[in-house]
This record gives C-alpha cells, structure tokens and sequence, in this order.
C-alpha cells in the first residue's frame, strides 16, 4: 500500500496541518509519499523530506500550481494516481483545510469514486470514524473503493515530528494550465499571534462582546496567554472581527488545551468547532446560556470586568 | 444567462439531533426539516443577479425524496423560475449527486451553477467540487462574493487566512458560503404564486445514472459526552482551578 499525502503549503512554508496528515497516513500503514505541488518550493519539499515516516516526496514545480488552483492541481494528483498503475496509490490524503477541501472532491470525481471528508480517527486501511450533524454524531464509514479519497480533521491526530526523516526528493509534472481559471489577487488578515488551529489556547469573543472595539479585552488576555483570537458566527456576522477568526461547523475547528469562551453562548454551530478542547472555560452573565453545559469552569460574570480582572491576575 | 441552483432538504438547522438507539443512524421521524442555510444563500445570489439584469431564469434542482418539493417550492416562492426533482428514496452519496447533477447541466446548460458550500447533515463539502470535475467547469469554492463580468465569473473566496479573488471562465460553479449574503423571505402572495410555478419530476433511471455508492455507513454514535464541569465563584477561584487543577496555564 502507498499513500499520497497532498501537502498543505503557501509555497514558502510548509504549513503544521501537513504534519497531522501524515500521523493519519501513518495510522493507516504503508508507504507515504508527500506531493508538493505549487511555483518555487524547493524550501518546502525539502522540509516535507524531513518529515518522519515519508519515504519519497514528489515535486511539482509550475506556475500552473502556484495558486493551488483546483482546476490544475485536481487533473496533475489524478495523473499520478492513473500513471502509477500497477504500484498506484491505495489513498490519496489531504488536510481539511481551505485548500484541502478545494481540490480533494475534484481529484475523487475525476478519479470516480467517492470521498470521505474530515475523519477524526482510523479504524483500520478501509474503516474510518467523521463527524457528521455539526459534530453531533460520529459515523463509522467503510469504503470499498480502489483509491480512498480522504480528508483529515486536524486536531484528531497528533503531529508527527518535522524533522528526523530523509525522503528522496522526486521531481514530477503533470498537465499544464488547464486555462479556465486564473489567481487574481488575495487579501490574508495579518497576526501576530499563533495561528487558530494549531495555538494551544484560545480566548474566543462572541456577539456578548458588542462590538469590534471590545475585542481589545480579549487581544490582552491573549497576548498574556500567548494564545489565538477566535470568535462565534454571531460575532463575525455583526461585523466585529473578520471572518477568518470564525470556530465553528462553518469556520474553523479547533481543540486546544484550554479554550476560553466569553460571551458567547454556546450554540449547536460554535460547539461543533471547539469542543474537543481539554479544558472549557465559559465566562458569560447569563448562567442558563448552553456554554455552561459544555464548560469545565463557568463563571457567571460580566465579561467587561472578568477579563480585564482575569488578565490582571495572571 | 441561466443559472441552475442546488438545493438540499435537511434537517432543520435549530433541531438538536438524536443517534438512534440500534446506532443505524440519527432519528429524522417528526423533526422539523428545512432547505440548508447554504441553499438558501446560493438561491438568493441567484435571485440578486437575475433583479440585476444578469440572469434571464433560474432553474432549482434538488436531489431527494417527494417531500423535498416542500423546499423546491420555498425556492420559487424566493424568486426562482422553476423546479426539477430528481425523485430518489435512497440516501445518496455526494458523488451520486454530482452525477445526477451534471445529467441535469447536460439538459439545462446553464452558464453558472450555484450550490452551498456544504450541507449540514452530512457536513461532506464535496458536491460543488466534484460537479466540477465531471463537467469540466471551473469553480469558485467557498464564495463571499460573485460578479459577473463578460464571459467571466469573479469569486472572491473564504479561506484560511483571510480571502482570495479567482476568474473563472463561464460556465462555472460557484459553491456559497455564510457571508455571501442574508438571504430573504418568501412573503405570503409569492408563496400563493409559487404553487403555480411549474416542477417537473424526474428519476435517476431516466437520467442514465446509476448512484451506486463503494462508501457504506456502519454505525452511527453518540459522540462521547463531557463531563459535567463545575461554576466558579470568582476570578481568583477561576485562575486557581486553571492553574492547579487544570494545569493549562
């Protein structure tokens, strides 16, 4: 068995979820080859070759990929998997990130068969375990098909080391710009903090907050932390922080070590997101609000003095 | 132009579902079903460009069984033209769907397609995508913004770091996501109008699909629960815990 795992990247860097994709592909067993595919990353083929447990990483350098766009990416994965013939690639993994959602569905389709998005945990090469109902339910899918499509939730396996391994490095190309799309420019929230999905804490703002200003509150107690801003659909929707900030079934999933909820109140949507954390902390002024019932510490408190208080005394 | 908008019937999004106690799967009888927020919002855009002068008619199509003409007549109520059912019992994987969704293009050939990002039962994220692959049209994922522009399609896309703008050659696909914008309501003289819109049903045999599916579903559980916390009195009490009991700070 050989396993694609399809790196997260922004062409410079590798990005972490790269390493969680791999610990999956290793859950599974067999060998793992790493597909860098994008324009000038050579740095970031040769960190994937120090991944632990990578045998062989496969380099597609062309500006056709420097985007990720699907509509390229998706037909090049596809040819690797057809050309590898006989030895061909019993699965194909990808991060469930942005990018990862993107082209995974398109390469299954072109491939004709079925993709199984965001599991949580492997039960065996064909049996895995995802999230369905806005995490309200855990299905245990079986596939029978000849290549298994699949996407992997990040914060349901541990990060393999990044360093240590010694693939050889492979260069490979695939067909040309397909011509039906084109980059036209991107707009990325800039942050000092530690990225949302992989900060071991994070002190998330929802509507309680009353507007983007209040936020500062929560920036402080973060820097404090070291921690990540998140934030509800509800705090995004009325305009206080920008959407990438978003936890929940339609933002971003995360499971720190501690995640510190304030004035938010805990809806099926936000849970979804975030509650895989270790240890729930709720500050909120309304005791009968749902966060309590997830929260492993509540503090029935006006959040507009409990923070500020909160920072204080750490 | 035309545009074909996919829709889905699902449950309700406020409905707190339950797992079956043979863990089969979760209890849909009695609850409140509805059209998936993300439908909603790919209807809406579709709406929004044809009050613009951009779209001439919009086509809803939704893949299920006979009560899903309740949601095909919410979306003509909203603004659409007519409706399509592709009349299947069975619960059909996303791949099934995309194939019976391009035989549904090959009939229509609409210049954009619109579908939500994912729906919320199943929480795939694939259909958009994978319709993609099988009619060969670009896609614009995730979108916060469409425009049209000649023959060519600006999507501006939700993604982790903030937000990318693509062109996409038309026909195209386009799959909403929550900021899109706010979708309406039907009011009550569209409603009445909508019954009289015309919905033409189809099946999947018809349509030389097979939805055969390699994925099969075990069991269905409960994730596991919580235990119950505790409330603390005070900061201090709070900062204590964290820090002693806890240990994460």
């Amino acid at each position: 068995m050989t396993i694609l795992v399809i790196a997260e990247h922004t062409n410079a860097a590798l990005a972490p979820a790269t390493l969680n994709t791999v610990a999956a592909a290793a859950k599974i067993g067999g060998d793992i080859h790493v597909l860098v595919a994008g324009q000038n990353v050579a740095a970031v083929a040769e960190a994937a070759a120090k991944i632990a447990g990578v045998s062989k990483v496969l380099v597609a350098d062309n500006a056709a990929y420097a985007h990720q766009l699907p509509e390229n990416v998706a037909p090049l994965v596809a040819a690797l998997v057809q050309e590898a013939g006989g030895k061909g690639y019993s699965h194909i993994l990808a991060a469930a990130t942005s990018n990862g959602k993107n082209i995974l569905p398109r390469v299954a389709a072109q491939l004709d068969v079925d993709q199984i998005s965001e599991i949580i945990a492997v039960e065996s090469a064909d049996t895995f375990k995802r999230p369905i109902y806005a995490g309200n339910a855990i299905a245990t899918v079986q596939s029978s098909a000849a290549v298994k499509v699949i996407t992997v939730r990040s914060t349901g396996f541990d990060p393999v080391a990044g360093e240590g391994g010694s693939a050889a490095v492979e260069a490979v190309s695939g067909p040309a710009d397909a011509g039906k799309s084109a980059f036209v420019g991107e707009e990325l929230a800039k942050s000092d903090r530690p990225e949302l999905t992989a900060a071991k804490i994070v002190v998330s703002g929802g509507r309680g907050m009353q507007n983007g200003d209040n936020f500062k509150h929560l920036y402080a107690l973060a820097d404090k932390l070291g921690a990540a801003v998140g934030a509800s659909r509800a705090a995004v929707d009325a305009g206080f922080v920008p959407n990438d900030m978003q936890v929940g079934q339609t933002g971003k999933i995360v499971a720190p070590q501690l995640y510190i909820a304030v004035g938010i109140s805990g809806a099926i949507q936000h849970l979804a997101g975030m509650k895989d954390s270790k240890v729930i902390v709720a500050i909120n002024k309304d005791e009968e609000a749902p966060i309590f019932q997830v929260a492993d510490y509540g503090l029935v408190a006006d959040l507009f003095e409990a923070v500020p208080e909160l920072e204080s005394k750490l | 132009m035309k545009i074909l908008v996919a829709i889905k019937r699902v449950v309700d999004y406020n409905v707190k579902v339950r797992v079956k106690a043979d863990n089969s799967g979760v209890d849909l009888a009695n609850v409140k079903m509805s059209m998936n927020p993300f439908c909603e919002i790919a209807v809406e855009e579709a709406v929004r460009l044809k009050e613009k002068g951009v779209a001439t008619e919009i086509v809803v199509v939704t893949i299920g069984p006979g009560t899903a003409q309740e949601q095909l007549r919410t979306a003509l109520a909203l603004g659409a033209d007519r409706a399509i059912l592709v009349e299947s019992a069975d619960e059909l994987n996303s791949l099934a769907v995309a194939k019976l969704l391009k035989a549904v293009v090959d009939k229509e050939q609409p210049q954009l397609v619109i579908l939500g990002k994912q729906a919320i039962d199943s929480d795939n994220n694939q259909t958009g995508q994978m319709l993609g692959a099988l009619t060969g049209y670009a896609q614009g994922t995730f979108a916060s913004k469409v425009i049209v522009a000649g023959d060519k399609v600006n999507v501006t896309r939700e993604i982790d770091g903030g937000l990318q703008t693509v062109a996409l050659n038309l026909p195209a696909i386009v799959t909403t996501d929550l900021r899109l914008n706010e979708p309406r309501y039907a009011s009550l003289p569209n409603i009445m109008k909508a019954k009289k819109k015309p919905l033409e049903t189809v099946t999947p045999d018809a349509l030389g699909v097979s939805t055969a599916s390699t994925v099969k579903t075990l069991k269905v559980e409960a994730p596991a629960a919580r235990s119950a916390g505790i409330k603390v009195k005070s900061v201090a009490e709070l900062v204590e815990k964290l820090k002693n009991e806890a240990k994460v700070i």
